[in-house]
């Protein structure tokens, strides 16, 4: 992709929310916004570093990322035929290890671990928090992975996730229950949803019975999912150590 | 003066090297495990080397260059918004920019585009649309405008709910209920579609702002806990669209 027109299409996407922001505090709330060239020089850094960070991604990792999704899930590389679930193990732990590793790259992420460590005064750290966050997505994709294999229905898993989920937060201290909520949702945007994405079209479409348009969805549900459990089990065990 | 001046410059020059070293252990992951997996599991060599190293620059400074603009851009200004609104006082506008920060945010979304084209692709499968591209682009914007008005709500919802001091996991459970029911009530093909809907609608850009608003609209009112209270707009928002897609699965 060209340099250029990507600059562009990322401040198509920041500038509405620019102005929606600068608007509302100027001319509606009537207030003056505190420190403009530090703001404005701020959303010029965002603007040309989510910029360079997606070209990079779509140049190098993607791709590569992708191809690998492809060919872990074909015949050949399995080098059987009537294959089981066992026989993708390859997968699942591939499946694990990407996931893992897009998520600690996950700029939204890092983002959401900053403002909790500063709000929580250091209660809650930046890097433990993100290693929490990456092992729920890990678990969670590849147990996806493991779904489309076996062609189970995916509201099973989801559902039974949610019972589980209702009971750590009876479980957890209250002050994080909100963190690992949000968590489930950050997981999941620039770098993530691309390869995952890739990973289940892959193996829906190499495996009989399965429709890539149908079985390829669920995988980002996954991930949503289980780092809301991995969070509030990190939060219970951490509060565990102390005692 | 020019003393200081250099001084100056080589201490931004020595914390950029420092964050740049932070990014490098944010992406280290990624590049093990591709390098691990092409190497030893898949015996191959790595395709365009250049490429990839050129584009782990790039995918780097990147990374450093939003982290530095967040601090200095997005959360100030989303704090001092939040700030704002309660000296104001003004609810009305509150909701309102709510309403369009979710709504605008996520019907721009390029990943919600993406599902929902392949969304489209799954209904006329499953013969409830006609087999006709003006019939496919509907669905797709029509999906794209239900999940941006979930999003928009859910948003407006938090506002309330933190300015309320009502606790979010009332709102999680009830949610995971409606979820559960509606998923009885909808039709198989959008169950998976409905799922990732939620998970899509939460970008980089949103992310890092809504939580801003949130908690900065918790630490600006008396009483209310920035970390139990300030937390949790992102919850609903990838909450909401679950719902409101197999909703428009039942309808359509």
């Amino acid at each position: 992709m060209n340099l250029f027109t990507a600059l562009a299409d990322m401040l198509w996407n920041i500038l509405p929310i620019a102005m929606v922001l600068f608007g509302f505090q100027s001319l509606i709330l009537k207030q003056q916004i505190p420190n403009v060239k530090r703001i404005i020089v701020g959303f010029i850094l965002v603007w040309i570093g989510l910029t360079l960070f997606i070209v990079g991604l779509e140049q190098a990792l993607f791709p590569l990322g992708k191809l690998m999704a492809n060919q872990l899930t074909s015949e050949d590389f399995i080098g059987k035929t009537n294959l089981s679930w066992v026989d993708y193990y390859w997968v699942y732990i591939f499946a694990a290890c990407i996931g893992f590793a897009t998520t600690i790259a996950e700029p939204a992420l890092l983002a959401v671990a900053i403002k909790a460590e500063k709000v929580s005064g250091g209660f809650i750290k930046v890097w433990p928090l993100r290693i929490a966050v990456a092992v729920g997505v890990a678990i969670g994709i590849a147990l996806g992975s493991y779904r489309i294999v076996a062609g189970l229905p995916l509201h099973y898993f989801i559902i039974s996730g949610y019972v589980v989920v209702l009971i750590q937060t009876y479980f957890s201290p209250k002050a994080v229950i909100a963190l690992a909520y949000d968590s489930g949702g950050v997981t999941t945007s620039t770098v993530t949803v691309p390869l995952v994405a890739a990973l289940g079209i892959g193996l829906a479409s190499s495996i009989d019975g399965r429709n890539p348009l149908i079985d390829g969805f669920g995988l980002i549900a996954f991930a949503s999912l289980f780092p809301i459990m991995s969070v509030m089990a990190y939060v219970n065990f951490a509060k565990y150590l102390k005692k | 003066m020019k003393n200081i001046q250099e001084h100056l410059v080589e201490k931004i020059a020595r914390r950029f090297f420092k964050n740049l070293l932070e990014s490098a252990k944010d992406i280290l992951p990624i590049i093990l495990v591709i390098v691990f997996f092409q190497w030893v599991v898949l015996e191959q060599n790595i395709p365009n080397l250049d490429n990839l190293l050129i584009g782990t620059a790039f995918v780097l400074v990147g990374l450093t260059m939003f982290v530095y603009g967040l601090e200095l851009g997005l959360f100030p200004i989303a704090e001092a918004l939040a700030y704002s609104f309660v000296k104001k006082g003004s609810l009305f506008w509150l909701l309102v920019f709510a309403f369009v920060l979710g709504f605008g945010t996520s019907f721009a979304e390029p990943a919600l585009i993406a599902v929902a084209n392949e969304a489209s692709k799954v209904a006329q499968l499953g013969g409830v649309i006609d087999n006709n591209s003006m019939a496919l682009e509907d669905y797709a914007v029509g999906l794209r405008y239900t999940v941006a008005i979930a999003v928009g709500l859910s948003v407006v919802l938090s506002m309330i709910r933190i300015l309320k001091g009502w606790s979010l996991s009332y709102f999680i459970i009830g949610g995971y209920g409606v979820i559960i029911l509606t998923t009885i009530l909808a039709p198989d093909f959008i169950i998976g579609v409905a799922y990732d809907a939620g998970g899509v609608t939460t970008s980089t850009i949103t992310v890092p702002l809504l939580s801003a608003l949130g908690v900065g609209l918790a630490s600006s009112i008396r009483g209310r806990n920035p970390l139990t209270d300030g937390f949790g707009v992102i919850a609903l928002a990838a909450l909401f669209p679950i719902v409101a897609v197999m909703i428009f699965g039942m309808l359509v």
